[in-house]
């Protein structure tokens, strides 16, 4: 397929590889942020191929991972609510609350639905008029403008059975987090071309000066990974912190101006908490206050105390590349996709989830 | 979360809601996609789709300019 296959050629691989150890002469740790950038990593065995003294860290790009246990408790809160049919993408119905899945609170009778886009829960809410169509929105900076279209739209159509939970969250807070971290040695960045095909990257320029680090921003083939490997290196190894683009083909330094003007005509940035990291500042989206009639935080009530979650999951250290999915006692054994003890098991972007499908790695415990 | 999945824009149209919606081909599977943000959209682009809508076009120039940079890799 055109824009795929082209970057998958084992002889541009081997090339690009072959470069790479040409330049290398330290140990790098190279961080990759974007979960689906991980899940490439494992697929095609990159790491196999790249030279031991590249370490490559896997961030913590996986928005169904970092969305907080308070929120999934709410979604299931709300998903019981009387005439409620509540939305969200997939991976998200999988994942753990503090006592079970929005799956699970569907086996028991709750009304919820699989959507593919946030354009289908404006259609149901269409479709559904004595319904309340809550949608459960989660992502980067990628997806968010997808929600924030949808609100506008509910606007214009008259909806008022459409409401969205919005749990979006931003990156480069995330980033920074990561490098003011004492425990996470990083040397490297990849960036995560989708979110900087909505929001550019000129976020990222002071980011890479004030941290010394530099930032590539990525496409999502194997050889687009390799490419970002190779530019992130040669400028560490010539002692240059900048931001480069590899994704040229889809990413503007400006980003896609529109689709920034619907996200920041619609939500606000807020403190927002991260599961298994804690709260990091500006890293949120709220509904502004002009939307709040479709924001269902406001309009329905909800009881947000959650108890203490007592588990064995190593998901915070996961996700800030502290540990590897495989230093888990749990990995393969009491954690698996089926059974899994955190989110980065379910998700399709989660890491321990890359670990589990593509296992090539042994495991250390 | 953030797949995004290159596809051919074969038709565009707007809808009741003064939405921008365009048919797109992945590889012979047609969906429609919100092309909103897509000011200079038209038929024969190539975009990347994330959850119903078009990101950005794909810049044919600068796709085939990353493969010259890895054939010429070697030379350098």
């Amino acid at each position: 397929m055109k824009f795929i296959d082209e970057y998958r050629n084992a002889d541009d691989s081997k090339r690009i590889v072959d470069k790479i150890k040409n330049i290398l002469r330290h140990n790098w740790y190279i961080m990759e942020i974007c979960g689906g950038q991980t899940h490439t990593i494992l697929k095609y065995r990159l790491e196999e191929i790249l030279p031991e003294k590249i370490t490559l860290l896997h961030g913590p790009g996986c928005p169904v991972c970092v969305t907080s246990v308070e929120f999934i408790d709410k979604a299931i809160q709300l998903s019981f609510h009387k005439d409620v049919i509540l939305t969200s993408y997939g991976d998200m119905l999988r994942v753990p609350g503090t006592k079970y899945s929005l799956l699970y609170s569907k086996s028991i009778g709750a009304n919820v639905k699989t959507i593919y886009s946030p354009i289908d829960a404006l259609k149901l809410a269409k479709d559904y008029p004595d319904k309340k169509i809550i949608f459960f929105a989660i992502g980067f900076e990628t997806t968010a403008p997808a929600t924030a279209s949808s609100i506008i739209q509910a606007r214009k159509m008259g909806l008022k059975n459409f409401f969205v939970l919005c749990a979006h969250v931003l990156v480069p807070p995330a980033i920074e987090i990561l490098l003011k971290s004492q425990l996470t040695k990083i040397d490297g960045i990849i960036a995560a071309g989708h979110v900087c095909t909505v929001m550019g990257f000129k976020e990222y320029i002071p980011i890479a000066k004030k941290y010394k680090v530099p930032i590539v921003v990525t496409g999502f083939e194997p050889n687009d990974l390799l490419l970002g490997i190779f530019m992130t290196v040669k400028q560490l190894e010539e002692g240059r912190y900048d931001v480069e683009n590899q994704y040229k083909r889809a990413v503007r330094e400006e980003g896609n101006m529109s689709a920034k003007k619907i996200m920041f005509d619609v939500f606000e940035v807020v403190d927002r908490k991260w599961r298994g990291i804690g709260f990091i500042n500006n890293s949120g989206l709220k509904i502004k206050k002009e939307f709040e009639d479709m924001d269902a935080e406001k309009v329905f009530s909800l009881n947000t105390q959650i108890d203490e979650i007592d588990t064995e999951c190593i998901a915070g250290l996961i996700l800030q590349g502290i540990k590897k999915p495989v230093d888990c006692l749990n990995f393969a054994r009491k954690c698996t996709p089926e059974n899994p003890l955190g989110a980065p098991m379910v998700s399709s972007e989660g890491s321990c989830n890359a670990y589990y499908k593509f296992g090539s790695v042994k495991i250390n415990n | 979360m953030c797949l995004a999945i290159p596809g051919r824009v074969i038709s565009i149209s707007n809808t009741d809601t003064e939405s921008k919606i365009a048919k797109v081909d992945f590889g012979g599977v047609i969906r429609e996609v919100c092309v909103d943000w897509i000011p200079d959209i038209k038929i024969g682009d190539y975009v990347l789709v994330h959850v119903g809508f078009a990101l950005n076009k794909l810049d044919e120039k600068e796709a085939e300019e990353i493969l010259n940079t890895i054939k010429n890799l070697e030379e350098n």
